[in-house]
């Protein structure tokens, strides 16, 4: 294995653990929202070390592009839909003031 | 190498199985809702992994396409006429 396999493996675990934080955080924690907070940092968070993993790994620079790409584009859709989400989470429970700090 | 790759992406599968207990006893649609967007955030990962371990480069265009549908999901859900919602929250 050389130096780059290793980095590579190291990001790629360090992303598994990240989205087990997520899913951990989804099922444990007790309201929607912080249910909402837990997964959508946690599990961006890991997509993008996996995704810097794989780059490391890329055979060419396209390859290493596209998937950047698909992490800038994944980033944005979930923070539009966490949005919406809470949003309408929020309509929901009538709630039309803030929360309490 | 080849050994990471499928074994985390078995481990971001058994992930998805784990969210599943959220769909089925989420106590509200937008609990629902919030599953949905774990699968479209693991299912990337999986994709882009088996991409990297099977040599099949079209998996990336795949995952590409799959980030964009999960938007979109979002948006159609958070758009639905009141009253479906109210029956899916029963």
């Amino acid at each position: 294995m050389s130096w780059l396999d290793v980095l590579s493996a190291v990001l790629l675990i360090s992303g598994g653990i990240f989205f087990l934080t997520g899913t951990v955080g989804m099922l444990r924690f007790s309201s929607c929202y912080s249910r909402l907070h837990a997964l959508t940092k946690a599990d961006n968070a890991g997509l993008g070390l996996i995704a810097l993993g794989l780059m490391v790994q890329a055979e060419s620079l396209w390859v290493a592009l596209k998937i950047l790409l698909v992490w800038a584009l994944a980033l944005l859709a979930a923070t539009v839909s966490a949005h919406l989400i809470a949003r309408f989470s929020l309509r929901v429970d009538r709630g039309t003031q803030r929360a309490p700090p | 190498m080849e050994n990471i790759y499928t074994g985390l992406a078995l481990f971001l599968l058994l992930n998805l199985l784990a969210g599943l207990f959220r769909v089925y006893h989420g106590p509200s649609a937008a609990d629902r809702m919030l599953a949905a967007l774990l699968f479209g955030t693991t299912t990337v990962a999986v994709l882009l992994l088996l991409a990297q371990t099977m040599q099949e480069p079209a998996l990336r265009d795949v995952a590409l396409l799959f980030t964009l549908l999960a938007a979109v999901i979002a948006i159609a859900f958070t758009r639905l006429p009141r009253r479906s919602v109210g029956r899916s929250e029963r």
